[in-house]
């Protein structure tokens, strides 16, 4: 378990963007989801959540955002614990990108999907124009601010749905399998996307290559724990470390 | 994921001044318009020709053809049917018509919903036909219409055809397997299919609930509506107070 990050030490003053403390939780049916995760990711970070399939990654993001609550344990975002009165502002704070964006994208059009958020913060009138205008534009979607989500392309949507969660002007941005059903060019233009955001994110994925990609740092979640946290280079290239975690590079990749 | 979108069944695209005004003037005319029918004496004959023409001189200003609104009337048929068979069952007095013996109280029952139903399905119709599904939700909205009830009209609106695709999706992969519903002993698998799309769309729903709820959604949705000028108030009321003029006429009228 290494627990040093690829990043420079830098004097940091302010509190990490989210800090994880021994999170336990098991559903209302007994299965227990997770076993004390500790996790802290500073300011400016990017970070990939890998794992295979029901090892807890999404239950993991769940609690992120107080969606899930009830186990052990302890989360703050930006130095703001998450309680039951601070919830909306966590959820604020915390922008979850959901793996469909049909989950995501619920209004008639563009511009007022992306507005929902930001309006339930309580933002309206010209601020709200703006704020709405900045995030088409960090996706470069602007130009269909009036068109019906149903009309554009997987890319698009997904991009959208990007800037559906921009706007809120989260501390850190959660992307639950990004690029998912995504088309080589659109999973590329996504990318540029994001690496041009320049915010701090947790990304959960199976796609080892697009964590290589975007983030210097990964951590490696099994049944509950994480078995492993250090730069996703060192990570990848561990092959052992990978197949015992049903984890592997697709034909053709080798990064040891 | 496409097709089925942007065609409407009752929506019909134009810019008319009835197309322009805002949604919340078009739905309460239209639901103080009916209300005034309703309310006028069903032995008023001529009223009812003056509200057909009131409807008939929207429909101009609308640049909206009647054959839109005949076609689709369709759907009042079998009001139409238990209308023409009043006469026939009711009781008391009898009247001679082409020698056919009809119950007076009947033919007069049988005329009420006949033609206080065309003109209520009519009004609607125009009221539709002029204002977008959406269009429809936000006027609701703005006239303090409970937020559950939009919230829920927003969703359906949005989730109908993301629904309706995941069906055709799941009826393409049943066909691609030899499925033939033709054949009575083979509908148990479309009756499944309607099952496993049920639970599709709950579990849907659960997620969509899950991402609105992590953009700080509270229960009600974000208005960013502006209101309607006191004059755009007054165009739309204008049909609604020829027809409550009719009606006053229709009562206190000798």
């Amino acid at each position: 378990m290494a627990a040093v990050s690829e990043e420079p030490v830098r004097l940091r003053t302010g509190p990490p963007a989210l800090l994880v403390e021994r999170l336990a939780y098991a559903y209302p049916d007994g299965h227990q989801a997770l076993f004390g995760i500790d996790l802290r990711v500073e300011p400016g970070e990017r970070v990939a959540v890998l794992g295979p399939n029901g090892a807890g990654k999404t239950t993991l993001v769940l609690h992120l955002n107080g969606v899930l609550s009830g186990g052990s344990g302890s989360i703050s975002v930006a130095g703001l614990p998450l309680t039951k009165q601070a919830l909306r502002e966590v959820r604020r704070r915390v922008g979850i990108v959901f793996q469909d964006p049909d989950d995501q994208l619920f209004m008639p059009t563009v511009g007022e999907d992306v507005a929902f958020g930001p309006a339930n913060f309580g933002l309206s009138g010209a601020e709200l124009d703006a704020r709405v205008r900045a995030a088409l534009d960090a996706v470069g979607m602007a130009a269909h601010t009036d068109r019906s989500p149903l009309h554009l392309s997987g890319g698009q949507r997904r991009r959208v749905a990007l800037a559906t969660v921009l706007a809120c002007d989260p501390e850190i941005l959660v992307l639950d399998e990004p690029s998912a059903n995504l088309e080589p060019v659109a999973r590329r233009e996504l990318a540029e996307v994001l690496l041009a955001l320049d915010r701090t994110m947790l990304m959960v994925t199976h796609d080892l290559p697009y964590a290589a990609q975007l983030c210097p740092r990964s951590v490696l979640i099994d049944d509950g724990v994480i078995v492993a946290d250090g730069p996703t280079r060192d990570l990848l290239a561990d092959a052992d470390l990978l197949a015992a975690h049903r984890l592997e590079l697709p034909y053709g990749f080798r990064l040891d | 994921m496409s097709g089925g979108h942007g065609v409407h069944v009752l929506y019909r695209t134009g810019t008319s001044p009835v197309h322009r005004l805002a949604p919340q003037v078009k739905i309460v005319a239209a639901l103080l318009g009916v209300i005034c029918v309703v309310a006028t004496p069903r032995t008023e004959f001529w009223a009812f020709g003056v509200y057909l023409a009131l409807l008939a001189g929207i429909w101009v200003v609308a640049g909206v053809p009647a054959g839109h609104f005949a076609r689709r009337a369709v759907i009042e048929v079998p009001f139409v049917v238990i209308a023409l068979v009043m006469p026939f069952l009711g009781g008391g007095p009898r009247l001679s018509v082409l020698g056919l013996s009809l119950s007076e109280p009947g033919t007069l029952a049988g005329w009420n919903i006949l033609a206080k139903g065309t003109i209520g399905v009519l009004a609607s119709l125009t009221l539709a036909a002029t204002t977008t599904p959406g269009e429809l939700i936000v006027g609701l909205q703005r006239l303090r219409a409970p937020a559950v009830l939009t919230t829920i009209a927003t969703l359906m609106l949005r989730y109908l055809e993301v629904i309706a695709a995941e069906a055709r999706r799941m009826r393409t992969a049943r066909i691609s397997r030899g499925h033939d519903p033709r054949f009575l002993w083979q509908v148990g698998a479309t009756a499944r299919g309607i099952g496993a799309l049920f639970v599709r769309s709950y579990e849907r729903g659960e997620r969509v609930h899950l991402a609105m709820v992590s953009r700080g959604w509270t229960g009600t949705m974000p208005d960013r509506g502006g209101t309607a000028a006191p004059l755009s108030w007054l165009a739309g009321l204008t049909p609604v107070l020829a027809t409550a003029f009719v009606l006053g006429a229709a009562v206190w009228l000798p």
